[in-house]
């Protein structure tokens, strides 16, 4: 019977990759652990966040990240997949622009970059450009009684990821680390 | 933005030049000659003797072509009754998901058996660990495995001099798995771990925000998956968002790595065929015209994607990296727009960007290079497809001269001719006739809530959907909601139709090809290793192309673009 030695070379294949295959990666993988859980970080022994997940921030004392079509739920995470010309996500894009300035209100329209005002594809996105960062400088700085404003500036600076190797990709910033180290800022600067 | 660039050429540079090692390597492993990884042949040679199977066994094309159709049927019902199933499974399940409905099982173990990796579920949600492991990154390497047995199998036809036997189909199996896609996608793997993409069996963690709300993140053994998701021209990914997702590609460099991955092997399997006929001139030139598409859609479509959304600009604001809505900006516009060429060309369809968002002629793009379905294309059957275009330039570059069409001194005829012509037609045939079916019903019921998207690119999700299928490339405008008996049914048949027939219908060619006697070369042959007869190929892909795919992208992209 040609069709039980197929059965078996079937289940040998499902054992070979389906279990050995997964799990050899994974006992790998307990040599880094931090990395094989998708370098998650900790504060005072807390679970606070993951390095690449991004978070939800809409409080005036936050940098925000991108608009998300799920709010940075990441148990299903999501994207809008609204096509370009849709009126409807145009109309969406267009009263965001209106909420930023509303809330910023030193900042014009054309400064704004469209990243802070279009969904990401993960609806995780933990990034902006450094542009969209620095028009939210001023909100920040205002929610947190910082007066000096280079001092936020500075610390947005020190954020900003280069290329990779100075060369490859765009330069970006991670919102959630941004957001820790305006933290441990204020916090330093009530001590 | 000149660093965004700068990425696009380095990936495509590194993806050139690591293939043609990659290309010498299968070659050498079909052959039997001496490779680095014979310390497997034990262990190959164990398995076969479990299984019963006489891997040394010859033969013709029939017996291969049932080998191949009886286990990936087994494969089939294993993963439909798996996933009809899985609720029932208390085993590494965290979330205690449920039953797959039978429609949604039904396309997804098609989806997977056919190498497409169409998915109308969403991998945190719809599926347990256990069923990620034994159904999806399974079948992610033994479908793989059997497109490039088949392409192994249509090469040794090319090579016979009047034997009717191809080879053994198991064995070039086997050794796909081993020798090809284990290796790399253990390689791939730990690259993707290092960098933080999980492989963990913990169930998902709670966080608590900065801003003190409650997360939930899902997680899981996603590296090993998302390795052979890309090496195999695979696309599924672990998270229902693919390689947008932060855990799926962490950053720019494995986006490198990533992007590379899922189109290596197509391409190294053209450098490949040139080793094992010993003409690397005609692989050239095959990997050339192959090329020009590809270079000519990436340029378009990085030029495209990196200029932003005109109705974007509309509002005033700036677009300095490009068009984002459904992008990453770790990644950017650029080296998104260059993934999704990447992975239309070689029928991979992971994403690392939404299709459905990117502007209307890039979305045409993709659409036409799944219909072209043979630009490198996916494992061993993206070759065999390209294989249907070359008959048909031989024959019609025959007739232009005046010449008996032969392919490297074996006679091409009729029959030949006819599975070749019937193969290219099929596909477009059914991409149109299910486009065509599915805007029928949503013409007739306004509010069925497929779409979206209004109007003309409302249109595009679903032609999008059906090239996809049929193009067994898996990835979506997905915005469409496809969870439904009719997407489920009706694009699980068309995957199922379109992986099985042209697998069958190239082998079957081969095994005539090899019981034909070589010709020895004359002045009446036609040189099929000239830049002529490449140029008769490029007119004979590109007309084919635009007949039967122009007029239809007119009534979805097109018409989207000239409306803006």
């Amino acid at each position: 019977m040609k069709i039980l030695k197929d059965i078996k070379l079937h289940f040998i294949t499902v054992i070979l990759f389906g279990i050995m295959f997964p799990v050899l990666i994974f006992l790998i993988g307990l040599l880094f652990p931090s990395q094989s859980k998708g370098i998650p970080i900790y504060q005072d022994n807390k679970l606070v966040g993951y390095e690449n997940i991004g978070q939800y921030f809409y409080s005036d004392k936050y940098f925000w990240g991108r608009p998300s079509e799920v709010n940075y739920n990441a148990k299903s995470a999501g994207a809008s997949n609204k096509g370009p010309t849709n009126p409807e996500y145009l109309v969406q894009v267009e009263n965001r622009i209106k909420e930023f300035l509303l809330i910023n209100p030193t900042i014009k329209r054309e400064q704004i970059p469209s990243d802070l005002v279009t969904g990401s594809g993960s609806g995780l996105d933990p990034h902006i450009s450094s542009q969209a960062a620095l028009i939210q400088i001023e909100r920040v700085a205002k929610a947190r009684n910082i007066i000096d404003r280079e001092k936020i500036l500075k610390l947005v600076n020190n954020n900003i990821e280069e290329p990779l190797l100075g060369i490859f990709g765009p330069k970006n910033i991670n919102v959630l680390k941004l957001n820790m180290a305006l933290d441990k800022l204020n916090n330093n600067d009530l001590e | 933005m000149v660093n965004e660039y700068y990425g696009v050429i380095l990936i495509i540079l590194l993806l050139f030049v690591l293939s043609v090692p990659l290309g010498k390597y299968i070659s050498k492993v079909f052959q039997g000659e001496k490779v680095w990884s014979d310390f497997l042949s034990p262990l190959e040679h164990f398995i076969f003797r479990i299984a019963g199977i006489n891997e040394n066994e010859s033969m013709d094309w029939k017996e291969n072509s049932k080998a191949l159709l009886r286990i990936n049927f087994i494969f089939f019902l294993w993963s439909f009754g798996f996933l009809l199933l899985q609720g029932e499974i208390g085993f590494l399940n965290p979330l205690n998901i449920l039953n797959m409905e039978p429609t949604l099982a039904f396309n997804t173990a098609a989806s997977f058996t056919s190498n497409t990796n169409l998915q109308h579920y969403s991998g945190e949600t719809g599926l347990s660990y256990i069923s990620q492991m034994l159904v999806i990154g399974f079948l992610q390497f033994v479908s793989a495995a059997t497109g490039i047995a088949a392409f192994a199998l249509f090469i040794k036809g090319i090579l016979q001099n009047k034997v009717t036997n191809l080879g053994n189909f198991y064995n070039l199996f086997l050794k796909s798995c081993t020798r090809i896609l284990l290796p790399l996608s253990f390689t791939l793997a730990i690259i993707l771990l290092l960098n933080g993409v999980p492989a963990t069996f913990e169930s998902p963690s709670t966080i608590v925000s900065l801003e003190g709300d409650s997360v939930t993140v899902a997680s899981g053994p996603a590296a090993p998956m998302i390795a052979i998701k890309q090496l195999g021209t695979n696309g599924g990914g672990f998270f229902g968002v693919n390689s947008t997702h932060p855990f799926e590609n962490p950053n720019y460099f494995t986006n490198i790595v990533e992007t590379i991955s899922l189109a290596i092997i197509p391409i190294a399997l053209v450098f490949t065929f040139g080793f094992l006929i010993n003409n690397k001139k005609l692989s050239l030139l095959f990997f050339g015209v192959m090329t020009i598409f590809f270079l000519l859609f990436t340029t378009a479509a990085v030029k495209l994607e990196t200029q932003g959304n005109p109705e974007i600009a509309k509002l005033g604001i700036m677009q300095p990296l490009g068009s984002l809505e459904g992008k990453e900006v770790r990644l950017g516009s650029a080296a998104t727009a260059l993934w999704s060429v990447s992975t239309t060309s070689t029928s991979n369809g992971s994403v690392n960007g939404m299709s459905d968002s990117m502007t209307p002629l890039t979305g045409g793009i993709l659409i036409l290079d799944m219909s072209i379905n043979a630009i490198y294309g996916g494992v061993g059957v993206g070759f065999l497809n390209f294989f249907m275009y070359v008959i048909i330039a031989v024959f019609i570059g025959g007739l232009m001269v005046g010449r008996t069409p032969e392919f490297l001194g074996k006679k091409i005829e009729v029959r030949e001719i006819k599975i070749a012509v019937l193969l290219i037609l099929l596909h477009p045939f059914l991409i149109l006739a299910g486009t065509g079916i599915s805007t029928f019903i949503i013409n007739n019921n306004p509010h069925i809530g497929w779409l979206s998207n209004p109007s003309y690119h409302g249109f595009s999700q679903m032609l999008y959907e059906f090239t996809s299928a049929a193009a067994n490339n898996g990835s979506g405008f997905e915005g469409l909601g496809d969870n439904t008996p009719f997407w489920n049914i009706s694009t699980g048949v068309i995957m199922l139709l379109n992986r099985f027939i042209p697998i069958i219908g190239a082998i079957a060619i081969g095994g005539f090809l090899a019981s034909k006697k070589v010709v020895p070369f004359s002045e009446g042959t036609l040189k099929v290793d000239s830049v002529a007869f490449a140029v008769i190929l490029l007119g004979v892909i590109f007309i084919i192309a635009a007949l039967a795919f122009l007029p239809v992208l007119t009534l979805g992209p097109i018409a989207e673009y000239f409306s803006m």
